[in-house]
C-alpha cells in the first residue's frame, strides 16, 4: 500500500515539474498555429545572453521573458524566422543564436568535428590496410609450405 | 633508413603536438570571463530612442543627448547591487569633469529610482528612465550595470559589464575614454 502511495507521489512530481516548465508559456496566446510553431522554433533556438547555455525558452532570468515577449510581438505581427533572428543577433551578437554563422573566428566549431571524423576514419582505414598486408606477408612460399607438409607427416 | 625514422618520430610527434596546442586553447579558455559579451554595437551609432527623464516625467529626451562629447553611458537600476557600489565611483568621476548620462533600467518605481539619486547623489548629466527596458533592449543590455563609451558623433566605441571602478577606469575603458578626450580636443583646436 505505502509502495503505491510512493508511486502515485513521485509520478504527481514528476508531472507537476513538467506543468511548471510548461507554465512559462502558457500566457502566449496564438490563433494561428503556424505562428505558434515559429514561436516555440525560435524560443529554442534564442539563447538568453544573461545565462550561460539556456534558451530563452529555458531561462526564468527577466532578460529572457523580455526577449520571450518581444519575439511573440514580432511573430504576432507577422514577422519571418530570419526578421526576429537579425534583430536579436544585432542587439546581442551572434551569441543570441544557437547557430552561430561560418566565418573566421567559427571556423574551427565548424569544421572540426568533421575533420575529426575524416581523420579517424583514414586512421582506421591505413592501419586496417597495414594489417592486410601484413597477413598477406604470412602466406608460405612452396619450399617452405612443402618443409611444413614434409613436418607434418613427420608425426 | 634514417628517413624513415626522422618519419616515425614525426608521427609520433603529431599526438604530442595536437595535445600542447588543445592544452593550450583551454588553459586561455580558464583564463577568459563567458559571462563578459562583446556589444554588437561597438562601432555602430546609438539606437534612436524616445525617453522620458527621470525627474520630469513629461520631459522627452532621444538620441541627440548622446552626441556633442564623449560621454558614458550607465545603465543601472535601485535593484541592482553592484550600481549601488559603483555608484561612489560614478560620483568621484563626474566631479572629474567626465559626462555621464544615466539609463535607469526598469527600476521598481519612478520614485524609488530619484530617492536614490537625492541621498547617494547625483552624478549624472540626466537620467533616462527606461521603464520596460525596451530602450535598454536596443542597446543589447542584459543586466545592470552596463556602461558604453560613446563618442561626440554618438557612435559606441566599448561597453563594459559590471562596475565602474578604480581598476576598471585604470584598465580599458579608461584608456580608451582618455584617449577619445585627447583626439576629439585635438581635433578641435
Amino acid at each position: 500500500m505505502t509502495r503505491v502511495l510512493r508511486r502515485c507521489a513521485l509520478i504527481s512530481a514528476v508531472l507537476l515539474s513538467f506543468s511548471i516548465a510548461a507554465a512559462n508559456l502558457e500566457t502566449y496566446q496564438f490563433d494561428d498555429p503556424a505562428k505558434e510553431a515559429l514561436f516555440r522554433e525560435l524560443i529554442d533556438e534564442l539563447r538568453c545572453p544573461k545565462c550561460q547555455n539556456q534558451s530563452i525558452a529555458d531561462s526564468d532570468a527577466p532578460l529572457a521573458k523580455d526577449l520571450r515577449d518581444r519575439t511573440y510581438a514580432m511573430v504576432q505581427a507577422g514577422a519571418s524566422k530570419r526578421d526576429v533572428i537579425e534583430y536579436m543577433v544585432t542587439r546581442y551578437g551572434d551569441f543570441a543564436y544557437y547557430q552561430p554563422p561560418v566565418q573566421t573566428s567559427t571556423l574551427v566549431l565548424w569544421v572540426l568535428p568533421s575533420a575529426v571524423v575524416v581523420i579517424g576514419a583514414l586512421v582506421i582505414v591505413v592501419s586496417v590496410r597495414r594489417r592486410q598486408t601484413q597477413v598477406d606477408d604470412e602466406q608460405l612460399t612452396a619450399e617452405e609450405q612443402a618443409r611444413l607438409d614434409a613436418l607434418r607427416k613427420q608425426d | 633508413m634514417t628517413e624513415g625514422r626522422a618519419m616515425r618520430i614525426a608521427i609520433l610527434a603529431i599526438p604530442l603536438v595536437i595535445f600542447i596546442v588543445l592544452v593550450g586553447f583551454l588553459l586561455r579558455g580558464l583564463f577568459s570571463d563567458p559571462t563578459e559579451l562583446s556589444s554588437a554595437l561597438v562601432g555602430k551609432p546609438v539606437p534612436e530612442f524616445v525617453l522620458p527623464d527621470i525627474y520630469q516625467p513629461e520631459t522627452l529626451h532621444d538620441q541627440s543627448v548622446l552626441t556633442g562629447q564623449v560621454v558614458l553611458l550607465n545603465v543601472w537600476a535601485t535593484w541592482c547591487p553592484t550600481c549601488r557600489a559603483e555608484h561612489e565611483y560614478l560620483n568621484q568621476l563626474a566631479a572629474k569633469g567626465v559626462a555621464i548620462i544615466g539609463l535607469n533600467y526598469k527600476d521598481d518605481s519612478r520614485a524609488k529610482a530619484v530617492n536614490w539619486l537625492n541621498t547617494l547623489g547625483d552624478p549624472y548629466q540626466l537620467n533616462l528612465f527606461d521603464e520596460m527596458g525596451s530602450v535598454a533592449l536596443d542597446f543589447g543590455v542584459y543586466g545592470a550595470p552596463e556602461t558604453f563609451l560613446i563618442d561626440a558623433d554618438g557612435v559606441v566605441h566599448y561597453r563594459h559589464v559590471g562596475d565602474v571602478n578604480e581598476r576598471v577606469w585604470a584598465g580599458e575603458l579608461g584608456q580608451r575614454y582618455r584617449a577619445l578626450v585627447e583626439a576629439q580636443s585635438g581635433g578641435a583646436s
